[in-house]
């Protein structure tokens, strides 16, 4: 299957035993792709001795720790193909992964991400208020995956708003205004899940001011990691907002620059679902097994995107648990799961909590 | 050359930095400023010149001037030949 095809199956809509049939056929073949066009990457599975015909279960494939992304330069195209290289958010003096895409990996990504999205929110581009400050994305030179995570998600917003300054502090009275004028329409807010609890529920607690998203949603991901030393919970984060802004909905999502577009967001139930075009492995720490639902381990992300590069198996350093496959009750296939947060001793990373350390 | 090309034609000069000849074979990414950043402002350049609104799909498939042409028209903008 050609990954437009895979595209054209429903998000969510595929049982347990063809998904991991799509899977492990699509990845035996990203595999055997890679270890052709990136010698860095068949030299490690030639090291592990790896055998196409060993593979019988989806759980076989091998999978890189993506802390490789980091040191090595992983790229299964030519250079004269590289369109454009993602690097990952890093605080100062840690080293950033380098993602290299052609032309089709980078369109591939826009409209997997497309498929995901508008399966969760709904079909129709919004008004879109983005928490974060327009120099994120206008220094070409600084662009990180903080400002690729927003313009990728530019896409779903007709007419845009930066509700933060360069300073970080919340314009209301423009926000204010944004809302005025699409009043009955339904906005849509994006940012960073630490900026949005920083720089805009907290300016709004503070200043003691209720803006009316009574219709809006809200995506965000990049890392919980500082809200959960702060002891807030996912809970408490929908609660607070819906507070000062009686938000409804509001959707986090999961999702690493080395896996661009195969995002994981939240349904209706709190739940982060794997889309048909990816799915998540929960392994053991001690032994690397394929953990059972329920119990904690290492998140693997595997995905039938990546072809430019060999990021299609990778071990996170995030710890989750599977939660169920199948029968959640919003409805929709495929597993669902929660993600804990950084294993101990890993760096932090992600667009929220690297920007969250110097708090 | 009609008036939404017209329109059309100005909005990629402007925008580029670009003559006439050289707008009329430009694809993404051929020049700095038609970049992912110089792309999200040229969809909204274009929504709001000619009043339409795109679907995602359009966005991501707008590489180039020519098939700028040819996604209009979709939405009812006809820039001629």
């Amino acid at each position: 299957m050609t990954y437009d095809e895979i595209l054209n199956l429903e998000p969510f809509a595929i049982g347990r035993e063809e998904k991991r049939r799509l899977m492990t056929a699509g990845l035996s073949e990203l595999t055997r792709h890679h270890q052709q066009q990136c010698s860095l990457y068949g030299r490690m599975l030639d090291t592990i001795g790896y055998q196409e015909s060993a593979v019988k279960e989806l759980e076989d494939m091998p999978f890189l720790p993506v802390r490789l992304f980091k040191e090595l330069e992983l790229k299964s195209i030519p250079q004269e193909d590289v369109f454009k290289v993602m690097t990952s958010s890093g605080t100062s003096g840690q080293q950033v992964s380098r993602i290299f895409l052609d032309r089709e990996t980078a369109g591939n990504q826009q409209k997997t991400l497309v498929r995901i999205f508008e399966s969760m929110t709904g079909a129709k581009r919004m008004p879109m208020i983005i928490v974060d400050c327009p120099s994120v994305v206008k220094n070409r030179a600084m662009f990180s995956a903080r400002g690729a995570g927003i313009l990728g998600f530019s896409m779903f917003g007709r007419k845009r708003i930066y509700a933060l300054d360069d300073d970080m502090h919340l314009q209301l009275d423009a926000v204010r205004a944004f809302i005025d004028e699409h009043a009955g329409e339904r906005i849509f807010l994006f940012g960073f899940t630490f900026m949005i609890w920083q720089h805009f529920y907290r300016a709004l607690k503070e200043s003691g001011v209720h803006l009316d998203l009574r219709n809006a949603v809200l995506v965000h991901g990049g890392g919980w990691k500082k809200l959960e030393q702060e002891a807030v919970s996912p809970e408490e984060f929908r609660s607070a907002l819906r507070e000062v802004t009686g938000i409804p909905r509001v959707v986090n999502y999961y999702g690493m620059v080395e896996q661009t577009g195969c995002i994981y967001m939240e349904c209706e139930a709190g739940h982060l679902h794997a889309s048909t075009y990816s799915d998540v492995i929960v392994r053991r720490g001690n032994d690397f097994s394929p953990a059972a639902i329920g119990e904690k381990g290492i998140l693997q992300v595997v995905s039938l995107l990546p072809h430019s590069y060999p990021g299609h198996s990778m071990l996170t350093e995030d710890e989750g648990v599977l939660l169920g496959e199948d029968d959640c009750p919003c409805g929709r296939k495929g597993k669902y799961f929660k993600v804990l947060g950084r294993l101990k001793n890993a760096e932090l990373r992600g667009c929220s909590d690297t920007y969250a350390a110097r708090f | 050359m009609n008036d939404n090309m017209k329109k059309y034609l100005e909005v990629f000069e402007t925008m580029f930095q670009v003559d006439e000849a050289k707008a009329k074979t430009l694809n993404y990414q051929d020049v700095v400023a038609w970049d992912s950043i110089g792309h999200m402002d040229l969809i909204a350049t274009l929504e709001d010149t000619f009043d339409i609104e795109m679907e995602t799909n359009d966005i991501i498939d707008f590489s180039s001037f020519a098939k700028g042409v040819e996604i209009l028209r979709k939405y009812g903008i006809d820039l001629g030949e």
